[in-house]
């Protein structure tokens, strides 16, 4: 019972940084932008949920809502500042995008201040189901490991079944040739980056409850998030999904042997994927 | 031939970065015509379809398609306007499927009903309707050339430009090639193609234009062309 929900935390984590690692992926694959700020994306996400939450009284509200504010933050961020860099140099990327951790981290100070907020779980979903005598698991946590797998099978669905995945796939491996054909890739470009945007935000609002929301949330993230981006191949979301799940298991098991060393597991997981697949999961060669 | 033209370049300057590659080209299409371009490697071919299309904006000089000034449009609107590119290296999207390649450039063009279509697209090109599931690196050189070809055609173009669509294909394959641009012209679409394989080449074109160095050096029917000979020698290597 104890490794079932040790598995369980596994996976649960892994799909939220999969909700993560998605849009990040996506966002260097498709525009070949690091943006060093998605964890930040995640930490709006959080502090929205808890200021939603407080204000609407209901996480229920807060989330859908933090959801489109994110995305409008996105769209607005992307053409004001992004599809600038995306003929730049990858330093000038690093550089912007740093700096855009440090003003979303000041603004985050200003208005919610310093201390680590609680975000209550829903009325709702506040149980555990018990197991046996002495351990259970929290439903809440279920809950967000059901709708990350919902979401993964949207995106899924949208990458792999639908017209505007074949335009993003296509505009992936050959953007100049995606525009001949007829494809807007500044509109595609655009809404891709808020999408992204709003995958990190709402996996910030769902893990609030579990994680607290404090500052630096969004950094300490972010390097997992980067760690899957490589690990699973650049661009690729199908990769994504497995180094996710990969380091959630590292994570998890990391905790369970040793816990001060846990860290270690999850690099030294990317050490030997990228000894067997220098390129990522998803490409082969 | 005095219908409408298509594509009307002025003084056409493109630059990659500090390099100066067209030198002022005048070149223009119009509706239903074929124009061969022709020059030796390095000569600028390339360049100037991709100033046509849009990739590299002109630096100076004046960009018009069907009637409007598109100099710097981007790519997409070029497309739009129904010129449909099928660039050297064929350019198909190896992580789609066949049937995503086709699918992905279906009729952009929402004003116009759509002639050219899967089905229609796949009648023409049996070889791909056999292998709609593959991916597009999974095919062969003639067939990534009738994908490209193929998918070109699904936007439904009043022009469809075509850079070395035979370069390194068994003849067998090329000749196939060339049949299937034929019953493209005979469908009335207008056509700027770029070949090494000048008998070929001039037996479609209606009109040719040789390329030196970004500039242009001769326009004419092939008839023209055939007439000077040290032109062919000279500039194709005939
Ligand atoms: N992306 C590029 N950057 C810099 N120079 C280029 C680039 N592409 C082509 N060139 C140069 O431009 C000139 C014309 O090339 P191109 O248009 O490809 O000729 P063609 O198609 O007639 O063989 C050549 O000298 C080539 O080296
Ligand atoms: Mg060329």
């Amino acid at each position: 019972m104890f490794y079932l929900i040790q598995l369980l935390n596994a996976v649960q984590y892994g799909l939220l940084l999969f909700l993560l690692a998605s849009g990040l992926t996506l966002i260097f694959g498709i525009m070949g932008v690091i943006n060093l700020a998605h964890g930040s994306f995640y930490m709006v996400g959080a502090y929205l949920a808890y200021w939603l939450a407080k204000l609407t009284g209901s996480l229920w509200l807060a989330i859908p809502i933090g959801i489109v504010i994110a995305f409008a933050i996105g769209l607005l961020l992307e053409t004001a500042i992004f599809s600038r860099l995306y003929k730049r140099d990858h330093l000038y990327q690093v550089l912007l995008t740093f700096g855009l951790i440090l003003i979303f981290e000041e603004l985050r100070s200003i208005l919610f201040g310093d201390e680590v907020h609680g975000v209550a779980i829903p009325a709702l979903l506040d149980y555990s189901i018990p197991l046996t005598d002495t351990l259970s698991y929290p439903v809440y946590r279920l809950f967000v490991t059901a709708v990350c797998l919902g979401v993964a099978g949207l995106l899924y669905f949208v990458i792999h079944k639908t017209r505007i995945g074949m335009m993003i796939r296509a505009g992936t491996s050959n953007r100049e040739m995606a525009a001949s054909l007829g494809v807007n890739i500044p509109l595609l470009f655009a809404l891709v980056f808020a999408v992204g945007m709003a995958l990190a935000a709402f996996a910030g609002t769902i893990a609030a409850p579990i994680s607290s929301v404090f500052p630096g949330m969004g950094n300490q993230i972010l390097i997992i998030c980067f760690v899957v981006v490589v690990i699973g191949g650049i661009g690729s979301i199908n990769g994504a999904m497995i180094a996710s799940l990969a380091i959630g298991c590292a994570d998890t098991i990391g905790k369970v042997i040793a816990a001060e060393y846990s860290a270690i597991a999850v690099y030294l997981v990317m050490a030997l994927i990228l000894l067997w697949r220098p390129q990522g999961i998803a490409n082969k060669a | 031939m005095s219908s409408a033209p298509i594509i009307e370049a002025r003084e056409l300057h493109t630059y990659y970065d500090a390099s100066h590659i067209l030198h002022g080209v005048d070149f223009s299409v119009r509706a239903g015509e074929a124009v061969g371009l022709m020059g030796r490697n390095g000569m600028g071919k390339t360049t100037l379809i991709r100033t046509l299309v849009g990739h590299v904006p002109p630096r100076r000089g004046e960009l018009k398609i069907n009637g409007q000034v598109m100099t710097h449009a981007a790519p997409h609107l070029i497309a739009r306007q129904g010129i449909a590119y099928v660039p050297e290296g064929r350019g198909v999207f190896p992580n789609l499927t066949v049937k995503e390649n086709l699918l992905m450039a279906a009729c952009p063009r929402p004003d116009q009903q759509c002639e050219w279509n899967f089905e229609r697209v796949l009648e023409i090109f049996p070889r791909l309707a056999e292998r709609l599931a593959h991916g597009g690196q999974q095919l062969s050189g003639g067939e990534q050339q009738m994908l490209a070809i193929g998918r070109a055609l699904m936007t439904n173009p009043i022009l469809l430009i075509l850079d070395e669509a035979t370069e390194g294909l068994a003849p067998l394959v090329a000749r196939e090639i060339w049949q299937i641009i034929k019953s493209v012209r005979d469908s009335g679409i207008a056509a700027i193609i770029v070949d090494k394989n000048f008998a070929a080449l001039s037996a479609l074109t209606d009109r040719n234009v040789i390329l030196v160095k970004g500039r242009v050096v001769f326009e004419g029917s092939g008839e023209e062309l055939k007439a000077k000979p040290e032109l062919l020698h000279q500039h194709l290597g005939i």
